[in-house]
């Protein structure tokens, strides 16, 4: 007989594993405990549908294509931001309770379901794609696979704002009102560095989106499930274009001879 | 917002052993700032070769590298300018690395890897992800946007000087490759010193040309690559470099202190330092 210490590898056999899932609302709650019988393949949210389906009908839970690209069953597993859909139990040690719980940066709605809207409002007041005139009378222009290639790393985000939850300038300093996170971070990045967009957000980067709140600790890169290189891709490039613009003076000074 | 409370310092639910890294960095930075402050206080024991070892390879520790002005009664045979000034206080402590360690210093310390690395084990913001925090910082949070740590900012002008050291260590190796008899006469060698040394510059050098800073400077900044072939290009190394920027951070961290123990072990007289060629 297999120890419970041991990953649920066997497709064949079932096992019980032990849930903790919290359950209440944004006026409180607690973690509950269930048992979820695991087989070999399982991922966390097919145990939550599980407890969903023959335990606790009430149990809120998002999700959407259980295949790692809606970005919805976004949670902490064992204290890590992860996605239901995608975490194997076959990588999580059974040995004590699997915990899962709602994101902590986003205020609670109910259970494993938090309102993320904030973020929506927050992408609202970036500037929009802003292309120069077009290259050619037909509307058009020539685009470079060079030129691109930076940028599409940026367009694999699928919004599951796991970046934003572990983010600790949302998560612990609650800085909603003066920072706007990984994940804006990143689709600002995608904007400004679009050879055709002529649009210039750096300013807003600097006050209003309060890039200088990042201190670099990477948890948004670990946690993103594309993969995406956040920090040294997107949020530092960001940096060093808002120290161009603002904090060096050389080249401030060259700017403005060249400008003449 | 109705967010949930933030949790305690060093709070957490994940169950991975989170802490071993933060512990590593602090230990080895720790390590680190003790042994080159104790070092560069010295003020001997930094050269092999020179006026008064002759026959010996001129080996310079980096961390008296260049040398402005030797310490009373040495000659490295590297100084720029000669002995310690009289003007200097008698009643302050004089060593050359006091001239030379805070530029070094600097560009670790406002290096984007080095801030993310220390910011997680020296203070705790946060000690790894999706660790409770200190409750004293809460939301008076500044982090970079503010005074102090707005001066990272700064970090591009100690990359420029940090390119100049690159330079300077460039020419400590060549130098390390020569020897010079009672008579003055120079002889060509290499030396396990010699060696030690030129590692340390490629270590440094790999370090140096993958800072982010430099990544940007050098292609980053421009948005469109086919109009800057040439710098679109040398974007493309530099984030070949950049990639393994945490490594090299820590090699060339762990290989320039141990160049200067190499040579203060030679110079002490402890160790030899064997010749290979010549």
């Amino acid at each position: 007989m297999a120890s419970h210490a041991q990953p649920v590898t066997d497709s064949t056999t079932t096992r019980p594993v032990q849930f903790k899932i919290w359950r209440g609302d944004a006026s409180g709650g607690a973690f509950e405990q269930y048992t979820a019988r695991v087989t070999g393949g399982m991922v966390v949210l097919d145990c939550i549908h599980q407890v969903q389906a023959e335990q606790v009908p009430d149990l809120a839970c998002r999700w959407n294509c259980k295949a790692g690209k809606c970005g919805s069953c976004s949670a902490e597993i064992n204290g890590k931001p992860a996605l239901m859909c995608m975490t194997r139990m076959d990588t999580l040690p059974t040995d004590q309770p699997v915990t899962v719980e709602p994101l902590r940066a986003f205020p609670s709605i109910r259970d494993l379901v938090t309102d993320v809207s904030w973020n929506y409002e927050v992408k609202k007041k970036i500037t929009p794609f802003t292309p120069r005139k077009p290259d050619r009378p037909d509307g058009t222009w020539t685009m470079y696979q060079e030129d691109i290639e930076r940028t599409q790393e940026f367009r694999k985000c699928i919004e599951c704002f796991l970046c934003q939850d572990v983010c600790h300038v949302l998560r612990d300093h609650h800085k909603h009102d003066e920072f706007i996170g990984p994940r804006f971070l990143v689709n600002i990045a995608a904007l400004e560095m679009h050879p055709l967009d002529v649009a210039d957000r750096i300013a807003d980067l600097k006050d209003r989106d309060g890039i200088g709140y990042c201190n670099i600790g990477k948890c948004c890169t670990k946690v993103c499930p594309e993969s995406i290189t956040i920090t040294d891709n997107a949020i530092i490039p960001l940096k060093e274009r808002v120290v161009d613009e603002f904090y060096d003076p050389i080249t401030r000074l060259l700017r403005i001879f060249r400008s003449k | 917002m109705p967010l949930p409370q933030a949790p305690g310092f060093l709070e957490t639910r994940r169950i991975d052993r989170w802490w071993i890294q933060p512990t590593l960095v602090f230990l080895g930075f720790g390590a680190f700032i003790v042994y080159s402050t104790w070092a560069a206080l010295q003020g001997s024991n930094y050269f092999t070769g020179g006026p008064t070892h002759p026959g010996a390879q001129q080996l310079l520790s980096p961390f008296y590298s260049p040398v402005l002005w030797d310490a009373t009664g040495l000659h490295s045979g590297h100084a720029w300018i000669g002995q310690q000034p009289a003007w200097w206080p008698t009643w302050l402590l004089f060593s050359p690395a006091l001239f030379i360690l805070p530029f070094p210093g600097l560009f670790r310390f406002t290096c984007y890897y080095y801030r993310g690395a220390y910011y997680k084990a020296f203070w705790g913001d946060p000690s790894s992800c999706g660790v409770g925090e200190p409750s004293f910082r809460g939301t008076r949070y500044r982090g970079e946007q503010k005074f102090p740590l707005l001066l990272q900012n700064a970090h591009r002008y100690a990359l420029y000087i940090a390119i100049l050291f690159i330079g300077i260590l460039s020419y400590d190796a060549w130098v390390s490759l020569w020897s010079v008899d009672a008579e003055g006469v120079k002889h060509f060698g290499i030396s396990v010193g010699s060696l030690v040394l030129a590692l340390n510059v490629i270590l440094l050098g790999g370090y140096t040309f993958g800072c982010h800073c430099f990544r940007h400077i050098i292609g980053g900044r421009q948005d469109c690559f086919s109009c800057h072939k040439h710098q679109h290009a040398a974007w493309k190394r530099v984030s070949w470099l950049n990639t393994r920027h945490m490594l090299f951070a820590w090699l060339s961290l762990f290989w320039v202190g141990f160049s200067d123990v190499y040579v203060r072990l030679c110079s002490m007289g402890i160790w030899t330092d064997w010749r290979i060629v010549g």
